[in-house]
């Protein structure tokens, strides 16, 4: 299977109806757990997919290279490699670059050149440009996915990756030993492609600095979307509705600075009847940012996970048109398309949800960073309140009878 | 010879055995087309084919026919070429008309077609779901920008929130026409519906009728540059601004109403003693270039207590680079006015050749304001003929933000398109002052027509929203990825921003 982004035209012959399955485990306690689970909880998920796309995100995976920013490559051929490279070395010192261990699995064939990079930006390379590490690095993964013809970026954060391709998840983990990692926090994807052909760089998650995204629905206000990105330098090369909710977080939570929370009031917009609602204060700011940000919105089905650093949030389209559901079990928040994916790893959680419309389902390490930049310098204790927590949820949550 | 080569262009044709011989279709007739002896006598000439008096006839026994009369056939010179010329032989003057471009030029909106949703994304059902229209017409800020509130939550920065904008509960408002070139009754059928419907009349450059100000909350009050009734107090009113640079029918043609139609109150509006003929300019004498127009913008601001201000433009061949630097010259929307928008006077040379389709327009400004990073900064109001809810729809989806209608409106209101507004004798009581004739409109039951077409429209833009799986107008605006064009060259589509239908 080739690496180099599909035309328009070729697109057809994969419009295959369907939905898509995904999970998300965080420890919120910092634990470590292999790989193992997040397979699992897919492998359950299998009819959800069609063997066209799996994918995982792990986070914590490389705390032997925790500042170096981790690139997961796919390659159509060597000429590509050698003119990534090329773009790689011109702007960053590249402290490791080695294949991805793989091994052969039963049913992945046609696996692209894969390969990994732990680098850091060139000496003097940030003054010279007048960019942030991140600035670098985001544009760094544009230049690539859009001018490198079979050069594709799969993951591009620190002491994270994204592992995935074409085939059942549980095969994609096993190909790519999944379980000789430790990570934090993890989440899945099986795809079932419906508006883009199966091909290894469009499997799920999609993946910028840290941030990923596992998706599934169908973003009916794609067309919007990515031309609202288009206007802040981003390029959707992939021809897929999930990249732009990827890129809308990028936007919205590293460039804008927006607080998490409004970043998902943003993109899961309450309805102008709820807004209109509530006390003066909080409906200037909604209402704000319902206008300002009414081209981010993501409209249509959607139930996506966002990983970072810190930990993950999961979120429902505005009407919730798409299943999700929650657990805690210990310190382990669990999010999945289906109830029997939570169970798979945790047989008895403390309790299991179902989160509603638009609202946020949050998993934060302890001890991690949470996503604010920008100006805001904000600690997690001034906006844990503001997010919906999960202790929060919980209260009202149904408790589950063993 | 003959006063005039030119043949009546309808036939009047009256069943005199289903005729009550009531005389009415003499009474309603704006045109003097019947005189009246024992039965009434059309006079074929004089009519407009505006239906009124077939519309009021009681019997039901009057029918207008196009005069079958034949030309040598000659598709280079139509007959109405020929026509055209006798008239200017006749008269030696320019030739006038009125409402929008007739000629049979493309319409693009006739070409494009909506998507909708079938199974993967599924389609929402607006009688069940919320379906949401709410527009907010003016500047939006680059980011939001917010802080704690102390209490764990966040609230906006200083400035970091939207500035001054209008509301609107539907993305369609009623596009500029004059008190003068309407009649009052119009106005306030306008300004009535508008508020009832959560949206905005425009005075147009006749200024703002004191009859009218409890409603100047859904206002927008235009200035033009004859700067008809334009005051201190004219320009706090208004909900917005408008600074109108031109039109659709007319690029770069001022305008002309004849001093028959300035009455008392249209006098005391227009603040231009009675029975003057009222001249605007083609140019706003102190506005020649760009820096100009900033000047103005900010006079308007400062003088209203920073009111948004808006500038229409028609469009014309540059307009993408116009628009850029009216945005850039703190403008707050950008209406554009494509070459099918109507009018109450024009030349029919200037009407019929200079402008293009303002689907292209909006095509061309949205995408340069967005390669500019400044598509926040304006809306986008788009008008010259939205002659339907799916032409809403395709405008909108095509970049603009909000749309403005004219004739449909006063169709509505019993406008039959007869394109004789600039006589001041519509039988409709729409485009005249003869009180007579005026008066035939009463603004409640004109309100109420206008205002079932907007939430009409406003019904059936959620019909497609929801067909499309989307439940808030800002996930249609822009997103062209919804449009596909059928039968359009692949130059147009391209710059249309839209892929061929089967891509």
């Amino acid at each position: 299977m080739s690496v180099t982004r599909p035309r328009y035209a070729e697109e057809a012959p994969f419009k295959i109806h369907g939905g898509c399955g995904l999970a998300g485990i965080c420890d919120e306690s910092g634990a470590t757990m292999s790989g193992e689970d997040i397979i699992l909880a897919m492998a359950v998920q299998r009819d959800r997919g069609n063997g066209l796309g799996g994918g995982f995100a792990g986070y914590g995976i490389y705390p032997e290279f925790p500042d170096h920013f981790a690139f997961h490559m796919m390659y159509h051929d060597e000429q590509a490699r050698e003119e990534a490279e090329v773009l790689l070395n011109e702007h960053c010192v590249v402290d490791l670059a080695e294949p991805m261990p793989t091994r052969p699995v039963k049913g992945i064939s046609d696996a692209p050149l894969l390969w990994r990079y732990f680098l850091k930006p060139l000496p003097g390379e940030l003054e010279r440009l007048e960019l942030s590490e991140e600035d670098l690095v985001v544009r760094l993964v544009m230049t690539i996915n859009a001018a490198v013809d079979g050069a594709f970026v799969a993951s591009s954060g620190k002491n994270m990756g994204v592992c995935k391709g074409v085939g059942f998840p549980e095969e994609i983990g096993h190909f790519y030993r999944l379980e000789e990692y430790e990570g934090h926090t993890w989440t899945g994807h099986n795809r079932f492609p419906t508006n883009t052909p199966g091909w290894w760089g469009g499997a799920h998650p999609f993946a910028l600095l840290d941030w990923t995204i596992v998706h599934n629905g169908e973003i009916s206000s794609y067309g919007i979307n990515s031309r609202y990105l288009e206007q802040f330098g981003y390029k959707c090369t992939l021809g897929t509705d999930t990249e732009v909710a990827a890129y809308l977080f990028d936007l919205m939570l590293r460039r804008h600075g927006l607080p998490l929370e409004l970043a998902c009031k943003a993109l899961a917009a309450p309805l102008w009847s709820e807004i209109d609602r509530m006390p003066e204060g909080e409906r200037e700011l909604m209402r704000s940012l319902r206008a300002v940000y009414g081209p981010a919105m993501l409209n249509g089905p959607f139930a996506i996970i966002l990983g970072f650093n810190g930990g993950m949030v999961a979120l429902n389209d505005r009407i919730k048109l798409r299943p999700l559901v929650a657990a805690r079990s210990g310190s382990k928040v669990i999010v999945a398309s289906e109830e029997a994916a939570i169970r798979a790893v945790a047989p008895e959680p403390d309790v299991v949800w179902m989160p509603k419309a638009g609202e946020p389902t949050v998993a934060r390490v302890a001890g991690m960073p949470w996503p604010i930049h920008g100006d805001l310098h904000l600690t997690p204790a001034e906006i844990s309140c503001a997010v919906v927590g999960v202790e929060d949820v919980c209260d009202e949550a149904v408790e589950v009878t063993a | 010879m003959p006063a005039t080569f030119i043949q009546p262009e309808f036939r009047v044709k009256i069943d005199y055995d289903k005729c009550h011989k009531c005389g009415r279709c003499v009474q309603q007739c704006g045109w003097g087309v019947y005189d009246f002896n024992e039965r009434p006598i059309p006079h074929d000439e004089k009519c407009r084919a505006c239906h009124r008096c077939v519309t009021f006839c009681p019997a039901h026994c009057i029918t207008i026919e196009r005069n079958p009369l034949a030309y040598r056939d000659n598709d280079n010179w139509s007959a109405s070429l020929r026509k055209a010329v006798w008239k200017q032989a006749e008269t030696g003057g320019v030739l006038l008309t009125s409402m929008g471009n007739p000629q049979p030029y493309p319409r693009i909106f006739d070409h494009l077609l909506l998507d909708a949703c079938q199974v993967t994304n599924p389609s929402i059902d607006p009688l069940r779901e919320p379906m949401e229209l709410r527009t907010y017409l003016g500047r939006k800020p680059d980011a939001v920008k917010v802080e704690p509130d102390g209490a764990g939550g966040f609230r906006l920065a200083e400035g970091g929130g939207m500035s001054r904008n209008v509301e609107l509960a539907t993305p369609i408002i009623f596009s500029p026409m004059s008190y003068g070139s309407v009649s009052l009754n119009v106005h306030k059928s306008l300004a009535m519906a508008a508020e009832r419907c959560g949206i905005l009349m425009n005075t147009g450059e006749g200024g703002l009728h004191e009859d009218l100000y409890p409603y100047q909350d859904h206002v927008i009050v235009q200035v033009a540059s004859g700067r008809f009734g334009v005051g201190p107090d004219y320009l706090k009113r208004g909900a917005a601004i408008e600074i109108k640079i031109g039109q659709g029918a007319k690029p770069g043609i001022g305008g002309h109403l004849p001093g028959e139609k300035i009455n008392k109150e249209v006098s005391s509006t227009r603040m231009i003693p009675q029975g003057t003929d009222a001249i605007s300019p083609a140019p706003h004498h102190d506005i020649y270039s760009i820096e100009d127009l900033r000047q103005l913008i900010y006079a308007l601001k400062e003088a209203s207590g920073y009111k948004p201000v808006g500038v229409k433009i028609a469009a014309v061949h540059n307009v993408a680079a116009i628009a850029s630097g009216i945005v850039r010259a703190g403008a707050d929307y950008v209406y554009l006015d494509g070459f099918r928008g109507g009018t109450g006077a024009a030349p029919a040379v200037i009407r019929d050749h200079v402008g293009i389709p303002v689907e292209i327009a909006i095509a061309v400004v949205d995408q340069r304001l967005r390669e500019e990073g400044i598509r926040n900064q304006a809306s986008i109001v788009a008008a010259g003929s939205i002659r339907s809810s799916a032409d809403v729809a395709k405008a909108i989806a095509l970049g603009a933000d909000v749309v403005a209608i004219g004739t449909a409106a006063l169709i509505a209101l019993g406008c039959h398109v007869c394109q004789s507004c600039h006589t001041g004798n519509c039988s409709w009581g729409i485009t005249t002052q003869k009180p007579e004739l005026t008066r035939r409109i009463d603004p409640e039951w004109g309100a109420e027509r206008v205002s079932n077409l907007i939430n009409a429209w406003s019904h059936e833009l959620q019909e497609i929203l929801g067909a499309l799986g989307v439940n808030a107008i800002e996930s249609l605006r822009g997103s062209r990825e919804r449009l596909r064009s059928i039968g359009l060259d692949e130059q147009t589509s391209r710059i249309l921003g839209v892929k061929p239908a089967g891509m």
